[in-house]
């Protein structure tokens, strides 16, 4: 893969890409380069890199809204915001260490891959606050969609399109999001040795209470080895004092909670977040999407396989999943048991061959399939920008048959 | 008269107008159809009622195959297809054309699941906002987007236009509590996007769903994110005696942290029709009314409030007064949410829906009243100040010859002025076909293209909603040369 001219502005990459088109030439898009092993290997003939296109263009704290050019790394914009006591809304994840890669995250690759952290399910998922684009489609043309303020409804909402696509329907130039103010102060809800099952309807309690829960996590195998649950709540002093008591109450049927609200817990939730239990484990990583309280039935159901980590998020959620990399890493177990309950299971993690033969991206319905793959070319019509990456139905189809 | 133009309507269709009644019958049962023309004059119009043209036929489906089947009596037909819920869209959305069926969704209006520990309701898509919310009150859940509208606004209008609502600063708007839809294809197909779990498998075609203005498919079905009530509300209602200085009040608030769930702002002319209306209590001798509401327990709702006010008192408000009483909280919100009701009876007026960054609010408002003057109307002001979505009433007389002309005139103007200072042409309303035309300020061509292309994936033919959300001479090729073999 060869690797061109780093662009230094959008119109410059418009052109590399409108010159690609031109020679049906396939484009592998390249951020800080700690995804490319997210998704389908990518078999592409150039590798196209973003990191030119940096800097925030655009910030003001007053209006809750920071634009940046997608280059520019999300640790410039969270130092930026965090001067201005400010934060995105999504708690965006660091995923380097979980896929073993190094450098640091771009704003444009975590939209491409449409991460959210803990927070999600309190403030929003990465569409969520994302409230404007720019990208380059697959013939070279710049375009825009959505823009600088926090409500618009004109025309359709291609931001959320382009939000976790992965590179495939165009690539990405700048982004503008809604921001939130930093919480004054977080304290965290630490219950001890709860079964999956008592953990999530613990979390579910909390969540379904009035207390604004900004994070709900469990998992079987903390720090020390023993089961830890996990509920943030976050805002003003007196505020959290007084929804970290009224929780407690709330839990108390499922144990004591401990209230920690010292700095530790920043590292609590950033191990969540980053998913930092799985990154020395060997072998595949799964992540599952599913109704909160289907989480623990979901684990269950796949007792056959060789499971070495499980860790529950956004209530139940999200449950990441480490297996050993044999076979198909358990994808039809783990699909089988994920359709039956509702949701869907992506392969986050695993080796080339692995990705290069089971589907990274859950099958979807024909009817699903057919518009995804309409609309991939009607935004890339040679099909150039990450070909593959995200597992195109008829490659698979082609493998089975 | 009426100054937005529709697209003539198919001859060859309307000649052909017992056959499609007649399949319609057979798709969805004859009980369901509406043809008589003077039962078909109900839905010949929606909240925009400047603009009126009666549909060739009215179907009302109880069921999501009846939908399927009309859909592919319709794309069979080549008869254009007008979405439908309640009809309160401002914009036109689901104004008919005589060669069209209005496709309505107010019999499918039942629960189909609720289910508190994951905090998701599933609904057909005909029921209305406010009942939704109803439905999960008495567990103390409720539906967070609340349009003004909602005691008549539909789930499926909401999803169309991705309603806000007063609360929307702090929960969202309809597409950030929208988990997932049943949707029925142009072709006629029953499809499933998203459901009870966070984000997509795949593409967020939810997202883009979300927002299409009816011009994807018929959505019949819901999965909406409820919520736990807050322990409690109360608002505060500050009065100031100029616009710019309530607009920096707002930004102060919002720069020190707080985040209350609503910030609503009215000027002048607002504040005195909405208390003659609702007797809300509100100053009538102050220029400009902030109603600013926070949640959270007793003692919460004090240390936010403190907060605010010690911001306020920094702008010297001229009036700063904590609601009491659950009576006096609902009455302060009666009054607002009766402000669009309020201004209906004292005037013909039609509202904009532009959003401009915040940091602007001065300027614009300033900006806004000059150009106002210089079109002899008057303008007033009712809007969601903490996300800068402005609803500027301009008020007119439509029995006035020319009057409604310059009312759309001023409109666009003001329209391009929010697009100008960075903003959009339309915040929650939709572009429907009021805005439509204008859309060439905000966008350029290439920007509509890959739109429109969407559009050419979901909906081929062009026969959902056709001549709406892009200017007509931008859509026209697509309209005219998209069309299937036509029934001969
Ligand atoms: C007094 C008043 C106050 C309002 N306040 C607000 C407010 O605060 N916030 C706000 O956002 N809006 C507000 N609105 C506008 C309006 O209520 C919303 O746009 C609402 O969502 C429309 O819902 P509806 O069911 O009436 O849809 P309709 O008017 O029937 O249709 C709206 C659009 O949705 C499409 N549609 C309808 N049903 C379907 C379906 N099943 N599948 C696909 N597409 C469909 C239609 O074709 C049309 O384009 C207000 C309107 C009025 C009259």
């Amino acid at each position: 893969m060869a690797k061109l001219e780093t662009a230094t502005d959008e119109a410059m990459l418009a052109e590399q890409v409108r010159q690609a088109f031109k020679t049906r030439t396939s484009l592998e898009i390249m951020g800080g380069g700690t995804k490319l092993t997210f998704g389908r290997p990518v078999e592409a003939e150039n590798q196209l890199s973003v990191g030119g296109l940096s800097g925030i263009t655009l910030y003001e704290p007053a209006a809750l809204t920071i634009v940046a050019k997608t280059g520019t790394t999300l640790k410039e914009i969270n130092e930026t915001l965090a001067a201005e006591c400010q934060q995105l809304p999504f708690e965006p994840a660091n995923y380097a260490g979980l896929l073993g890669s190094k450098g640091e995250p771009t704003i444009g690759g975590t939209i491409a891959c449409g991460i959210s952290g803990p927070r999600r399910i309190q403030a929003g998922a990465a569409r969520d606050s994302l409230i404007g684009v720019r990208f380059v489609t697959g013939e070279g043309e710049v375009v825009k969609n959505g823009g600088r303020v926090m409500k618009n409804v004109t025309g359709y909402d291609l931001v959320k399109l382009m939000c976790g696509s992965h590179g495939t329907l165009g690539v990405l130039t700048e982004l503008s999001f809604k921001v939130l103010p930093n919480p004054e102060t977080t304290a965290v809800l630490l219950l001890t040795g709860l079964s999956d099952e008592a953990a999530i309807n613990a979390l579910s309690a909390a969540l379904t209470s009035s207390y604004d829960v900004t994070g709900a996590a469990h998992t079987s195998r903390g720090l020390d080895g023993e089961p830890v649950t996990m509920v943030r709540i976050q805002g003003f002093r007196k505020s959290v004092k007084y929804r970290s008591e009224k929780l407690r109450e709330v839990l108390a049927q499922f144990g004591p909670a401990d209230i920690e609200t010292s700095a530790r817990t920043k590292a609590g939730w950033k191990w969540v977040r980053d998913v930092e239990g799985f990154a020395k484990e060997k072998g595949a990583v799964w992540r599952i999407s599913c109704k909160p309280t289907d989480g623990p039935k979901i684990v269950a159901d796949l007792q056959s396989l060789d499971i070495s980590n499980v860790l529950y998020d956004w209530g139940g959620g999200l449950i990441w999943l480490a297996v050993p990399e044999a076979g198909d890493c358990g994808a039809s177990e783990i699909r089988r048991a994920v359709s039956n309950h509702g949701g869907y299971a992506t392969l986050v993690r695993a080796s080339v061959e692995t990705r290069r033969k089971i589907p990274v991206f859950h099958p979807q319905a024909p009817a699903l399939e057919k518009i995804s793959r309409d609309l991939r070319q009607k935004f890339d019509p040679a099909g150039i920008l990450n070909p593959g990456r995200m597992a195109p139905a008829e490659a698979l189809e082609l493998e089975e048959s | 008269m009426s100054t937005i133009e529709m697209p003539a309507p198919d001859r060859s269709i309307i000649e052909r107008r017992g056959e499609i009644i007649a399949a319609l019958a057979e798709a969805a049962g004859e009980e369901n159809v509406i043809s008589d023309p003077a039962e078909t004059l109900a839905y010949e119009c929606d909240a925009l009622a400047a603009y009126r043209c009666p549909p060739l036929a009215v179907v009302l489906p109880h069921t999501t195959q009846q939908v399927a089947n009309i859909m592919k009596t319709c794309s069979r037909l080549g008869v254009p297809v007008i979405p439908r819920g309640s009809g309160t869209s401002l914009s036109g959305g689901a104004l008919p054309t005589a060669d069209a069926v209005v496709l309505g969704v107010s019999r499918l209006n039942r629960i189909l699941e609720t289910n508190y520990d994951n905090r998701f309701i599933r609904v057909q898509s005909g029921m209305t906002n406010l009942s939704v919310s109803d439905a999960v009150s008495a567990e103390d859940f409720f539906y967070a987007p609340d349009p003004s509208s909602q005691l008549a606004c539909a789930i499926a209008g909401n999803v169309a236009m991705n309603s806000g609502g007063a609360h929307c600063l702090k929960y969202g708007v309809t597409t950030n509590n929208l988990l997932g839809v049943t949707m029925v294809t142009t072709a006629g197909e029953i499809v499933e996007v998203g459901g009870p779990w966070c984000d997509p498998a795949g593409y967020d075609l939810l997202g883009v769903i979300c927002g299409s203005e009816g011009q994807f498919g018929i959505v019949t079905e819901a999965v909406l994110r409820i919520l736990k009530k807050p322990e409690g509300a109360r608002p505060i209602l500050l009065g100031f005696n100029s616009s710019e200085v309530a607009g920096a009040c707002v930004a102060d608030v919002i720069k020190a942290g707080v985040l209350p769930v609503a910030m609503e702002f009215m000027d002048g002319p607002a504040i005195i029709a909405c208390e003659n209306f609702a007797q809300a209590g509100y100053p009538t001798d102050v220029d400009a009314l902030l109603i600013i509401e926070v949640e959270g327990s007793d003692s919460e709702i004090d240390e936010q409030l403190a907060k605010i006010k010690k911001i306020a008192k920094q702008h010297k408000p001229e009036v700063m007064r904590e609601s009491e009483s659950a009576v006096q909280s609902d009455l302060i919100w009666k009054g607002r949410k009766a402000a669009f009701g309020a201004m209906g009876q004292i005037s013909d007026y039609m509202c904009m829906d532009g959003t401009i960054p915040t940091s602007q609010l001065p300027f614009v408002l300033g900006r806004m009243s000059e150009m106002a003057k210089s079109y002899g109307l008057a303008v007033a002001n009712v809007f969601h100040a903490g996300d800068g979505n402005l609803h500027p009433l301009i008020l007119f007389d439509a029995n006035k010859p020319g009057d409604q002309e310059k009312c759309e005139a001023l409109g666009y103007d003001i329209l391009k002025l929010c697009v100008e200072v960075g903003g959009c042409l339309t915040g929650e309303h939709g572009v429907g076909i009021e805005k439509r035309d204008l859309m060439d300020c905000q966008y350029t061509e290439a920007d509509m293209e890959m739109q429109m292309r969407v559009k050419d994936v979901f909906d081929p033919a062009w026969i959902l909603n056709p001549a709406k959300v892009f200017p007509m001479e931008t859509s026209h090729s697509r309209r005219t040369h998209n069309q299937p073999e036509k029934a001969a």
